[in-house]
């Protein structure tokens, strides 16, 4: 028996629960991830190429594509700086209400993103608290690509601060102290010792939070405005596809966006590994 | 460069970490601070360096390095090298980088070319001897090895004073020997000024020209370990630093007694305790006038140059240890259960209230 056992695996594992574990995973990945990214390919299998390349280069949709895309990278080039900060803030510092501000990083995650939309586009339209003052000075963000903007940096800023705060707690506030005993300015600790470390975890937190900001779709239809070619993002596009019937148009749509993702996904997660494996003097 | 505390205190919240402390170190000195955790020597090395500040009131306390006063002086212009006990190496530069780093990122006028540095960084490497290692990076180290990069890279700035938070703390035995010895060759051979932590007695008593005695954020004792050692100044210092053997009893008419113990002693009467170090106890296998203090072996281990005892009896609330040569070991054949006569060779006593030490010797 044992022996059969072993000739079926191959080589002996002393890890037990190989087969359950992975067998469980794989059928618990096939039920929720691919199953419903196979629906989606049988939707475009009624398209022909020609009707999928005019669907998904179609004007308004390649406006789409662009403000999404370019609010995006501001929300995410936004949430680098502010992410990395709060991060310090949280790993550096001891202040009162230190763990409810931990605690309130996570609040984006658990708050149905259409209620976030409502509370900014309520704010910040001309009659809101913030609006009312901010217009009057000539900046508009509600119905603008800012307001896209906004919104997609609120849903996405915890991607920034939960990756970037463990790689925080784990460098030690002595390898800070050890670059100023040796005459180290801040600005050069901060830039060739603590940066080098951060790198990896801020760019990977900056991908997810672009990521995330590309599909974000209920907090941002209530702030966008939703104007065709300049406040239209790419899920509004796949919403509007699926309200007029238009099924395999609405799946084309959203497999550009599917592809983006993934191959922004696998680019990150390759470029990280490698980072990590020269920090580790190439031992894992 | 000398060193100068004056008035130096420090409190976290609402503990005292320090109580106002003044101490001076030579040029060229090799000072140890040693005590037990929490008794105030990390944080007053700390504040030595600068990473942190001593209290300014009530009074505010003095720095001096030599003549120059850098009380209020950032730790990146005191001047000083640090070695931390976990290294703090910077993991993602090369061995070379990282003793490189203090010279490159000094100002530009300061700072010398980069043929110069690269001669440098290769000296001091080869004084620690890991010049083969330059292009490694840390992780790729052994944990003596990377210590000996931290002390390279805290002297390649040519520190006026140097030091060192627990430098052998998180390394094996061995390893700890050999980086010790090797540290005061060092020490004496390019006789800068240094200062380091450490809770290990033997350590200290090696290592150190003197050696800062601290307990409970207090300087108990600053002396050379010989005299530390030989007239300790009080109780924690003297329990400090070795094993204690304790003989507590009531004395009257000159006899101390405990149990069926006794001891005669040149005290008046009351209660005593004496103190007595495991070498000064000899066995015998008879009591004397002076002494009856009858002890059965419980522990032996002969490693090393003495054979060590593990004694236990009615009258002792805990063991006794007592160190004995071999050549005594065997004539008394020693073995486990054996009854035996201690015989103090030597005992101290300390008065709680008078700081005096009060010493008696007696030959058994």
């Amino acid at each position: 028996m044992s022996q059969l056992a072993f000739w079926r695996s191959g080589s002996t594992r002393v890890l037990p629960g190989f087969g359950l574990s992975m067998g469980i995973s794989v059928l618990f990945i096939s039920l929720v991830l691919l199953l419903p990214i196979t629906g989606l390919f049988g939707q475009l299998a009624n398209l022909s190429l020609a009707e999928y390349f005019a669907i998904i280069t179609e004007g308004r949709v390649v406006a789409s594509y662009m403000v999404t895309i370019g609010a995006a990278a501001v929300a995410a080039l936004v949430n680098a700086v502010f992410g990395l900060l709060l991060a310090w803030v949280l790993v550096r510092y001891e202040f009162p209400g230190k763990r409810l501000l931990d605690a309130l990083m996570d609040l984006p995650f658990a708050l149905p993103t259409a209620v976030a939309g409502i509370t900014l586009a309520t704010l910040y339209a001309g009659n809101g608290w913030v609006g009312n003052i901010i217009e009057p000075m000539g900046f508009q963000v509600a119905y603008t690509w800012v307001g896209i903007a906004l919104a997609m940096a609120f849903t996405s800023i915890p991607f920034v601060v939960r990756t970037v705060q463990p790689v925080l707690e784990d460098l030690p506030a002595e390898v800070d102290e050890a670059a100023m005993s040796l005459g180290a300015t801040d600005g050069v600790a901060f830039r060739r010792v603590i940066m080098p470390h951060l790198w990896p975890a801020l760019v990977t937190g900056t991908g997810l939070a672009f990521v995330r900001s590309l599909g974000e779709f209920g907090a941002i239809i209530f702030i966008a405005g939703n104007m065709p070619y300049e406040t239209e993002i790419t899920a509004l596009m796949i919403f509007v596809k699926l309200q007029e019937y238009d099924y395999a148009g609405a799946s084309a749509i959203a497999s550009v966006v599917l592809f983006v993702s993934l191959a922004l996904l696998l680019a990150i997660n390759i470029w990280q590994g490698r980072f990590v494996r020269r920090l580790h003097g190439g031992k894992g | 460069m000398s060193i100068r505390l004056q008035n130096i205190a420090k409190h976290f919240a609402n503990t005292q970490a320090l109580e106002p402390i003044n101490l001076d170190i030579h040029e060229g000195e090799l000072v140890g601070l040693l005590g037990p955790s929490g008794s105030g020597k990390t944080t007053l090395l700390r504040i030595i360096a600068g990473l942190e500040n001593a209290d300014r009131s009530p009074q505010p306390g003095k720095i001096l390095f030599g003549d120059r006063d850098v009380t209020n002086v950032h730790v990146r212009d005191r001047r000083i090298g640090f070695v931390f006990q976990h290294y703090a190496l910077f993991r993602h530069m090369s061995v070379y980088d990282n003793v490189a780093f203090g010279l490159t990122v000094m100002p530009k006028k300061r700072r010398p070319s980069s043929g110069e540095i690269r001669a440098r960084v290769f000296r001091l490497l080869e004084m620690v001897q890991l010049q083969h290692l330059a292009n490694r990076l840390p992780a790729q180290l052994s944990g003596g090895q990377q210590q000996r990069v931290s002390l390279a890279r805290a002297l390649a700035v040519e520190p006026d004073v140097l030091l060192l938070d627990e430098p052998f703390g998180a390394l094996d035995a061995k390893v700890r020997q050999d980086l010790r010895r090797w540290l005061r060759r060092l020490h004496d051979e390019l006789n800068f000024t240094s200062v380091f932590v450490t809770h290990d007695q033997e350590e200290a008593l090696e290592l150190s020209d003197r050696v800062v005695v601290m307990s409970n954020g207090r300087i108990e004792q600053i002396d050379t370990p010989d005299t530390l050692y030989r007239a300790p100044k009080n109780r924690f210092v003297f329990e400090f630093l070795g094993d204690v053997n304790h003989l507590e009893g009531r004395v009257r008419d000159g006899v101390l007694t405990c149990g069926d113990a006794h001891l005669n002693v040149d005290l008046p009467d009351g209660d005593e305790e004496l103190l007595l170090r495991p070498h000064e106890v000899r066995l015998a296998e008879e009591p004397s006038p002076e002494s009856h203090l009858p002890v059965t072996i419980t522990a032996i281990s002969p490693v090393g140059a003495e054979v060590r005892v593990e004694l236990e009896a009615d009258w002792l609330a805990k063991p006794w240890q007592a160190t004995v040569r071999h050549a005594d070991f065997e004539r008394l054949h020693m073995r486990r259960g054996q009854r035996l006569f201690a015989h103090p060779r030597q005992w101290h006593r300390f008065k709680e209230d008078a700081k005096t030490p009060e010493q008696q010797a007696r030959v058994a």
